[in-house]
Parts: C-alpha cells; sequence; structure tokens
C-alpha cells in the first residue's frame, strides 16, 4: 500500500544498512583465525561482571587467557561492584569481581550460597595502594599523619600552611594557599576504603563512618578516578584520592604508619596486606581479608583497596567449570599477578595468601 | 473518536482509508502503551524507597529530604542553561532564516545541526578538561568581588567546574535543538507578510517583530520546551563536569554544588543494590513527573497563545 | 498657506540621512582597535579582547546611527548586531570543540584504529571497529522502529485526529515524552527484557535500540507533525476534488511535499540519539570484541559507552585511553556528519519540484 514516497523515504535508511552490512561483512582485523596456535581444549563464553576498578587489570588478564585459550571468550563488564555481586546472585554472570567481600549483613553471602548450590568461592585477587594525591607548586614532597589528611577531608584545615601540616613536613616551605579537598562523586570502593582508613586511623579527627558515597556535603567532586584526577590536575592546592594506578604524573603524599612515613607502592601494600589477619568468620573457601589500617609494620601501606573475585564451587556445565576455574587460577597465579602489576600498577598477591587463594580455585568442579 | 480532517471535509470513506487511519492510531496507540510502560514501571520500582532511611539515602533521613536537593539541582541548572540558551538560540535562528545570505545560511545551518551531533560524552570531556579551566579567574574575581550577591560565594571554585560551568555546556547542548525547530518555523513566515511589513516601511527588525514572531511564538516556546527536556534530562556531560555535592545552593561559583536527578542516577546507578536502586528510580520518576508539569505549563501557554492569535 | 506647503517641501528631504555602506566595518575595526589597545595596556587575554571589542560594537554602532538616522533604525542595527553576535557566541564552543576533537582525534585514526576491534589489545594498538558496529546497528534498528511509529502517529495527529481530544492527549503526553531522561529509557529497556527474557543482568542491542527509540519518536513526531501541518489545506482540497481518496492523498500529496522537512527531522532525531551514552550503558552494555548479533544475550560495544569507558578506564597510561576517546569521537562525529549531509541530499533530490 506503500508509494513512491515511503520508497524514497527508504533511501537513507537502506543506504545506512548497506554501509552496515558492508562493514559487518568482514570481521575485525585483529579477531579470529589463530586458533591454530593453541593447544587448549578448554572452549566457550565466559560472562564477569563486578568491579570497575579491577578493569584495567582483567583486561590484561583476558587478554592473555584468551590468547592461551583462543576458543574461549571471557567478557567483563565493569558495571559496578554491587551490580556485579547482584547479577552473580541472579544468575546473570558465571563470576563476579567486587571492591568488598560478600556482606554477610546484607545477605549476599546467602543468597550467593543459594545461587550456587553451595558456599560461594572468594578469594583476593586485586590489591592496589590508594595515593592521596595533591597539587600544589613548589612542593613536591609531601608528608601526612592520618590525623591531618582526616582534618583537610573534613575541612577543618583549610590552607596548606596549617600548623599541622607544617609539623608533618618539618624544614619544607608551604604556601598559605587554599586547600580544596576533592572527592568521588559517584559511589566507588575507593571512597570506602578511604574513609575507612580515615575513620580507623585517623585517631578520632574522622567522624563519619566508612562508606561508598561520601560522607560530607562540602568540598569539590569528581566522577570517576578520571574525574578526580582531571579536578586535582587543574586546581592548584587541591587534594585528593585515587587508585595508585590512575594517578599518573601527580604527586603523592606519603602517609604516616607507626613513626615512618611511607609512600604509596606495591611493595608496601602488600606488606601490609601480609600484616593483615584473614575473617575467620566465613566458610571455608571465602577468604576475606581485615585490612589492618592501622598497622604499625615497618614499610607497609595500609591505605589499600582489596578487591575479590567470587564464583561457585560447582557449574552444571564441565566446560564452564573447567574455563572459570582455569581462568581464576591463572588470576591468582604469580603470572597473573605479575601481568595485572605490569597493566594496572596493583601489588602481587603475597605468597601465602596466593597460596591459599590457589587452593580455593582448585576446588572448582563441575556437579 | 472523530476521523475528520480540520479545515477540509472528508471525502467519501474507503477501504484504505480505514486501513490508513486504523494504522495511524495504532501507531499512536503503541505511544501511548509505551509511555504508560515507562511510568508504570518507574511507579512498580519507586515505590519501595518509600521505606528507606539513612544508609540507602547517603545519609538523608527519607526518600523526601534525598530527593528535594536533587529537584532544586536540576530545575536551577536547566533555568540557567535556558536562560543563556533561548536569547541566543532565537539571535541564531534569526540570522540562519532571515539575515545570512542563503548559501552562507545553509552552511551555518549545517554547522550549527553538527552541535547537535557531539556525543554527550565529548561534551563532558570538553567541559571539565578545556572549559572548566578557564573560567576559574572570573569565578574567583566573583568570589573576592561580588561576594555581597546571593548569587556568588567567597569561597570561589578552583576548578572551574561550578553549576554556571555545567549550565554553560547544557546550553550549548540544548542551543541546536532550539535552533534547529525556531529556524524551521522563521523560515515558514508567510512571505506576504513579510514583504507587507517591509513595504510599509518597517525595518528589518521591525519585520521580525511584527510579522515572524507572532507567527512563530507557539514554535519558539515548544523548542524551548524540548530545550529544557534536554537540560533536565542530560545525564553524562553533566555528571562529568559538575561537582556536585547535593547541597542547595543558589552560589554560582562555589566548588559545592547542588547536583542534578539525571546526574546523581548516572553517578550512583552502577554501584547501587536493593533499596538504592528503588531511592534513584524514585527520583527518575520525580525527573518524569517534572518534566510533566513542566509540558503541562508550556502547552497551556502555547494554547493560550494560540487563541489569542486565532482571536 | 502655498508658501508654508513651499517651503515644506523643500525643507523634508525624501530620503533620510543613512550611515555610509562602511559604517559597520569602520565600527568594527575601531572597536576591535579599542579594545585591543585596552587589552594591550591592562594585559587581557584574547576572550575579553573580544567581549570588550564585542561590547563596543555594539554601543557604537546603534548610537551613531541613532545620531545620524533615526532611532527606529538604530534599533534595527542594534538587533542586527545582537543576532549575529549571538550567532558567533554560539559558533565559539563548536569551533573550539571541533578543533579539540580533530586535534586530538585524528592522529589516532589509521587504517589499524578503523578496522581492529580491543579484543586481546592491552595499551595502545587496538581500534573502534566493534564500536562503529554497534552504533550503526542499534541506530539503524532505532530508525526502523521509531520513523514509521513516529510518522504514522503525526499523520494521525495532523490528517485524523487533528482537534479531538485523544489527538491533542497523544500530542501532549509526546510532548511529555522528549522529556524522558535518556537514563530512564534505559531502566525501561532494561526491566522490559529482564521481563520478557527472565535473565537478570541482560545485555543486548536491540534493548539499545528500544531505549534509543523511546528518544526517538517523540521528535520525529514533533518535527513531522510541524511539516505536515505547514503542508497547505488548498493542496488537500485541490487532490479531494480530483476524486483522490484521502488516504492516497495523504501518502501521494501530503507526504512527498513535507518529505524533505520530515527527513532533515529524522536526520536531527538520529543526531540527536547517535550520541547517547546512559542507556547503551544499561542495556546494551561494553564488550571488547565484535558482536553482530542485535537480538542475542550478549553485550554489544557502541562508539559513545567506549569513549565513556576509555576515558573513566584509561588504563596506567591515561593517555592512551584519552587518545582512543577523542579518535572515537571523531569517527562518531563523522558518522552523524555524512548521515546529515547525506540525508539532506537524498532529502533535496528527493523533493517534490524534482520528482516526475
Amino acid at each position: 500500500m506503500k508509494s513512491s514516497t515511503s520508497r524514497r523515504l527508504m533511501v537513507p535508511g537502506v543506504a545506512a544498512l548497506a554501509l552496515g552490512f558492508a562493514l559487518t561483512g568482514c570481521g575485525a582485523g585483529n579477531e579470529g583465525g589463530s586458533s591454530s596456535s593453541s593447544d587448549s581444549s578448554l572452549s566457550g563464553t565466559l560472562s564477569g561482571s563486578g568491579s570497575s576498578a579491577q578493569q584495567t587489570a582483567m583486561q590484561s588478564w583476558r587478554s592473555a587467557f584468551q590468547t592461551k585459550n583462543s576458543k574461549v571468550t571471557v567478557n567483563y563488564d565493569p558495571a559496578g561492584s554491587g551490580a556485579g555481586v547482584e547479577k552473580f546472585n541472579g544468575g546473570g554472570v558465571d563470576f563476579a569481581a567486587s571492591d568488598s567481600p560478600l556482606n554477610a549483613d546484607a545477605g549476599e553471602i546467602d543468597a550467593a550460597k543459594k545461587r550456587c548450590g553451595g558456599d560461594a568461592i572468594e578469594v583476593p585477587d586485586y590489591i592496589s595502594p590508594i595515593a592521596v594525591i595533591y597539587n600544589l607548586k613548589g612542593v613536591d614532597k609531601l608528608q601526612l599523619d592520618p590525623k591531618t589528611v582526616a582534618g583537610i577531608f573534613e575541612g577543618k584545615i583549610t590552607t596548606w600552611d596549617d600548623a599541622a601540616i607544617k609539623a608533618d613536613n618539618p624544614g619544607v616551605s608551604l604556601p598559605s594557599t587554599k586547600i580544596t579537598p576533592v572527592h568521588r562523586s559517584d559511589d566507588s570502593g575507593t571512597t570506602d576504603n578511604f574513609t575507612d582508613y580515615l575513620s580507623q586511623a585517623g585517631g578520632g579527627a574522622w567522624t563519619s563512618p566508612h562508606s561508598k558515597t561520601w560522607p560530607l556535603k562540602s568540598g569539590e567532586a569528581g566522577a570517576q578516578s578520571s574525574g578526580m584526577v582531571a579536578a586535582v590536575t587543574n586546581a592548584e592546592g587541591s587534594i585528593g584520592y585515587v587508585d595508585d594506578s590512575a594517578a599518573g604524573s601527580l604527586s603523592k603524599a606519603s602517609i604516616k604508619v607507626g613513626d615512618a612515613y611511607v609512600a604509596p607502592s606495591a611493595d608496601a601494600a602488600g606488606k601490609a596486606l601480609a600484616a593483615s589477619p584473614l575473617d575467620d568468620s566465613r566458610p571455608e573457601n571465602d577468604i576475606a581479608v581485615k585490612v589492618d589500617r592501622t598497622t604499625t609494620e615497618s614499610g607497609a601501606y595500609p591505605l589499600i583497596l582489596a578487591s575479590y573475585l567470587i564464583a561457585c564451587p560447582t557449574y552444571k556445565d564441565s566446560g564452564k567449570a573447567d574455563a572459570v576455574k582455569a581462568f581464576m587460577a591463572y588470576i591468582v597465579s604469580d603470572d597473573g599477578q605479575q601481568a595485572a602489576a605490569k597493566a594496572a600498577g596493583s601489588a602481587p598477591l603475597p605468597s601465602e595468601l596466593a597460596k591459599k587463594a590457589q587452593d580455593a580455585v582448585d576446588t572448582i568442579k563441575a556437579g | 473518536m472523530s476521523t475528520t480532517a480540520p479545515k477540509t471535509r472528508s471525502p467519501r470513506r474507503r477501504l484504505g482509508d480505514l486501513v490508513f487511519s486504523g494504522t495511524t492510531s495504532g501507531a499512536a496507540l503503541i505511544i501511548l502503551l509505551a509511555l504508560a510502560g515507562v511510568a508504570i514501571f518507574l511507579t512498580a520500582k519507586g515505590v519501595p524507597a518509600l521505606k528507606a532511611t539513612g544508609d540507602d539515602l547517603s545519609g538523608a533521613k527519607n526518600i523526601v529530604s534525598y530527593t528535594a536537593p536533587l529537584v532544586f539541582g536540576t530545575l536551577w541548572a536547566a533555568l540557567l542553561a535556558l536562560l543563556i540558551a533561548t536569547p541566543l538560540s532565537i539571535g541564531v535562528a534569526l540570522a540562519v532564516s532571515h539575515y545570512a545570505p542563503r548559501r552562507i545560511a545553509t552552511v551555518l545551518g549545517y554547522l550549527i545541526d553538527l552541535l547537535a551531533a557531539v556525543p554527550s560524552v565529548v561534551y563532558g570531556l570538553w567541559g571539565s578538561l578545556f572549559l572548566a579551566p578557564r573560567l576559574v579567574p572570573s569565578y574567583s574575581w566573583l568570589g573576592d568581588h561580588a561576594h555581597w550577591l546571593p548569587l556568588f560565594s567567597d569561597n570561589s571554585s578552583a576548578t572551574g567546574r561550578t553549576i554556571f560551568t555545567a549550565a554553560i555546556v547544557l546550553a550549548i547542548m540544548v542551543l541546536p535543538i532550539i535552533t534547529a525547530i525556531s529556524r524551521e518555523i522563521f523560515a515558514q513566515t508567510p512571505r506576504l507578510n513579510e514583504e507587507a511589513a517591509l513595504a510599509l516601511g518597517a525595518t528589518r527588525w521591525e519585520m521580525v517583530r511584527l510579522s515572524v514572531f507572532p507567527y512563530a511564538r507557539s514554535g519558539i516556546v515548544s523548542a524551548v520546551m524540548l530545550g529544557l527536556g534536554r537540560a533536565m534530562g542530560e545525564t553524562m556531560a553533566v555528571a562529568m563536569v559538575l561537582s556536585a555535592s547535593g547541597v542547595v545552593t543558589f552560589d554560582l561559583n562555589s566548588s559545592t554544588n547542588p547536583s542534578t536527578i539525571a546526574a546523581n542516577i548516572a553517578l550512583k546507578f552502577a554501584d547501587a543494590t536493593g533499596l538504592r536502586v528503588n531511592a534513584l528510580i524514585f527520583t527518575g520518576l520525580v525527573l518524569f513527573v517534572i518534566t510533566f508539569v513542566v509540558n503541562f505549563i508550556a502547552r497551556a501557554i502555547v494554547s493560550r497563545a494560540d487563541r489569542r492569535l486565532a482571536a | 498657506m502655498s508658501a508654508t506647503q513651499q517651503s515644506v517641501q523643500e525643507h523634508i528631504p525624501l530620503r533620510h540621512p543613512r550611515l555610509p555602506r562602511w559604517a559597520p566595518v569602520l565600527v568594527g575595526v575601531a572597536s576591535l582597535a579599542l579594545s585591543g589597545i585596552l587589552s594591550l595596556a591592562l594585559g587581557w587575554h584574547v576572550v575579553p579582547w573580544v567581549i570588550v571589542a564585542l561590547l563596543l560594537y555594539v554601543l557604537i554602532l546603534p548610537g551613531w546611527s541613532r545620531v545620524v538616522e533615526n532611532p527606529r533604525a538604530a534599533k534595527d542595527r542594534l538587533m542586527t548586531s545582537l543576532v549575529w553576535a549571538s550567532l558567533g557566541i554560539a559558533l565559539v564552543p563548536l569551533v573550539s570543540l571541533l578543533y579539540k576533537v580533530v586535534a586530538k582525534g585524528l592522529p589516532q585514526i589509521d587504517g589499524n584504529f578503523m578496522t581492529y576491534s580491543m579484543r586481546n589489545i592491552v595499551g595502545p594498538g587496538g581500534g573502534v571497529y566493534h564500536a562503529i558496529i554497534g552504533t550503526l546497528l542499534i541506530t539503524l534498528a532505532a530508525t526502523i522502529v521509531s520513523v514509521p511509529i513516529g510518522l504514522l502517529t503525526s499523520i494521525y495527529l495532523v490528517e485524523y485526529g487533528s482537534r479531538s481530544r485523544i489527538a491533542s492527549w497523544i500530542r501532549f503526553l509526546v510532548d511529555v515524552m522528549t522529556g524522558i531522561p535518556s537514563i530512564v529509557a534505559g531502566l525501561f529497556a532494561y526491566a522490559l527484557f529482564v521481563l520478557i527474557t527472565g535473565t537478570e543482568g541482560i545485555h543486548l542491542g536491540f534493548g539499545g535500540s528500544i531505549a534509543l527509540s523511546l528518544l526517538m519518536v517523540p521528535i520525529v513526531v514533533r518535527s513531522a507533525e510541524e511539516m505536515l501541518k505547514l503542508v497547505p489545506g488548498d493542496l488537500r482540497e485541490a487532490s479531494y476534488a480530483l476524486g483522490v481518496p484521502k488516504w492516497l492523498t495523504i501518502v501521494r500529496v501530503v507526504l512527498p511535499t513535507a518529505l524533505p522537512g520530515i527527513v532533515t527531522g529524522v536526520t536531527l532525531a538520529i543526531a540527536r540519539v547517535i550520541g547517547e551514552t546512559a542507556p547503551l550503558l544499561i542495556i546494551a552494555g561494553f564488550t571488547d570484541s565484535v558482536n553482530t548479533n542485535l537480538f542475542g544475550n550478549a553485550p554489544m560495544e557502541t562508539l559513545p559507552v567506549f569513549i565513556y569507558y576509555s576515558y573513566t578506564q584509561p588504563g596506567v597510561d591515561a593517555s592512551v585511553g584519552q587518545n582512543y576517546a577523542w579518535g572515537a569521537a571523531l569517527v562518531l562525529i563523522v558518522i552523524v556528519m555524512v548521515l546529515n549531509v547525506g540525508a539532506r541530499l537524498l532529502g533535496r533530490l528527493f523533493s517534490p519540484k524534482s520528482g516526475h
């Protein structure tokens, strides 16, 4: 019943369609074809979701794993920790990655158990120091007591030549520039760990509980790590906190641990993790670290983010079970941890913890 | 339902007519269904948030005190954006339709449409990395010299990522929408009216004021409405540009700014679970209702203007 | 009496005094120079220099005109200046933005960038092929869904419903739909497909198309309605008088007349949604491999989402991710530009005058 008009209308559409098919006719230049070099028997598609902090590391893991096992595709959706766990518990994804361990109070452990038909496997896989970054002309080395950091972010310390900052940095000439504290405007695991650190190590100077949402309504806010870095880069006198790997060329403050000041580094983060106890109230293969923020261990940097992988102990499909197991085993292996350290600047798991994680992953089976 | 055309008398009904009119009203029905679907879904998913407290609401006591500052921010940012964009858009539309030579006008039209093609993420990049730092000196000057005005704080932003910067970016984003529609309407002004005005000795501006504007009034209102819809719902650019803390303030140059509903959803949705999701969807519902009310008022204005014009 | 008449004829000239043709140019140069002297003296940058020059121009030219010509001409000159100034102001961000995107994006574009996906690629060396495919397919599907619905609805509103209560309600609700925030459209599509398939956390390309359609339909309806309304009633009457049925009149006479405008409206609607990020983030998801299946439960990458993730998750060396983001932004803008220009050319080609 359509006349020439509709045909005319179709023309742009048809043109676009043709373009689309012309383009889809051939695959991407870097995809497919190289399966001959692989001697792996694994195949299938794994899907995961969760922490955006792990995105960079996950990309390097997936890349290495897919190269070695070319018949496996691993998709990862960095939708956020909460969303990842929710999707995992709802059965939407095969594994999840989260910036905080499954929360028993919120029923996440029970939900995961119900989904998997057994206690979920949870292992730490990504440890990263959180750097306190600042932008202050002429000051390229800064030392801060956690109490001072808390004071700055609470808005009680407002200029860089405040007595408290001077006391932390003897002999450094500090300008009277106004301090602009920058926080994350989105909810994030980084904020959660940072506020947890301030409330535990801040010696009462920080009055809010830890939370993913920045608890105060003052100061500058940046969206995502990149927004945070952009804000600090652009504003003289600003200070913020960001995953060490994202800090780029910005100056990083050393924080006071015991009597010394420690700069963020993979080594120092690993030390802090090694000095922290495991949470023993959890099921056997649910390995969660209670990070000791007040450790006085020499050279340890307790302002860290510990992120976890969550999977089921059994999968109905044996191919899937094998692939999940192989993928997770690779991640917690020395190779995988080194790959992440290179790509994302994370701290490799301490060997003892890596061994525990490997043992937990090894229990994954078909069933 | 009535199937008579307004100005013309319907010819004899035939099968083709029945099928065709049935198809068109079916399409209209689909739109209604989709809209109802959105409203029903938002309500169903938003209502549980009425029970939410404390932890689920970033520390707010209840859903009302959680939503109110966001509503304020949404309206404030959109209002500022429209204050900037409306006069500019009308100016641009006039330049293209009545001032520029034809050949240049076509090119200019393409250029302005191009602004609509720039993805909001790119506006976000540009706004936060390029525009904001360049506005810092003005903001600190205003903070030093004009903080006695209720619009400026003496605590001026060091990054320039204020609500006013966000409003500028929003204004740039809604400008091509308002311009495109106004331009089409201006260009449709009956030539006779224009030529009559000029023949009576009117200057070009008088011709525009006396023949173009009255003809285009309802079109402009609907263009601005579309702009308002986009300004209130714009998500990514605001989330990236604005330093949002969710306070209620009229300050244009402070680093502590109101947040908007859409930006708040974008920033919090990824890591939200349980009642937090419901709370965010509830704010989405509120945004939906606000646009409903705004459009209602705008439509009332339009229809009254039309009636006055007809009288 | 005849003497007075005589003197009136002598004293009122037939032409009002006019400013010379080159007056605007002269004032423009003078304003720039004056402002330039000021900015040299006070050490200003380019921006205040131009702003002050603009203000001077807007003050001086109408002022001069008021003295030499008359208040009406002065007002005309003032408004002319303001109209042109607003155009200039509107073009500043566009030029700045385009310059940034081209300057930062162009060095990224090469064969590799256009034909590679990001699968198995860490750091530089990847491309946006998968995102281009996703954007084209999702937007195309959205257009296929929304253009018929939008066009038919606008036909209903103009030709059949017109002043009926239902039509005015539909018109009103379509206006409301223009206010639907894109992120809400994404949530709606997500909930819809979770309901249909029963899979929590579903990702599929067609879901993105549905979300985009929700944003496109009202724009298509509004613009098509405006265009149909502008078709003169005489044309319809003439067609009826020849005994052509109403539906054929609409298809053969009304639509072809309004076609160029409708194509422009559709193009603008595409331009409006092709850069949408928020809904695609929720429903179409994120992947680094090519996916051409709109309907499978698998994420489909799109250019805006690619830009967003490249910017927010740039990896250790942030400049690598940002380079990807600028490059992809350039590709996206070029695609939209091609669509824009192409659709307009087609619209002109098929406008009724040139047809049979």
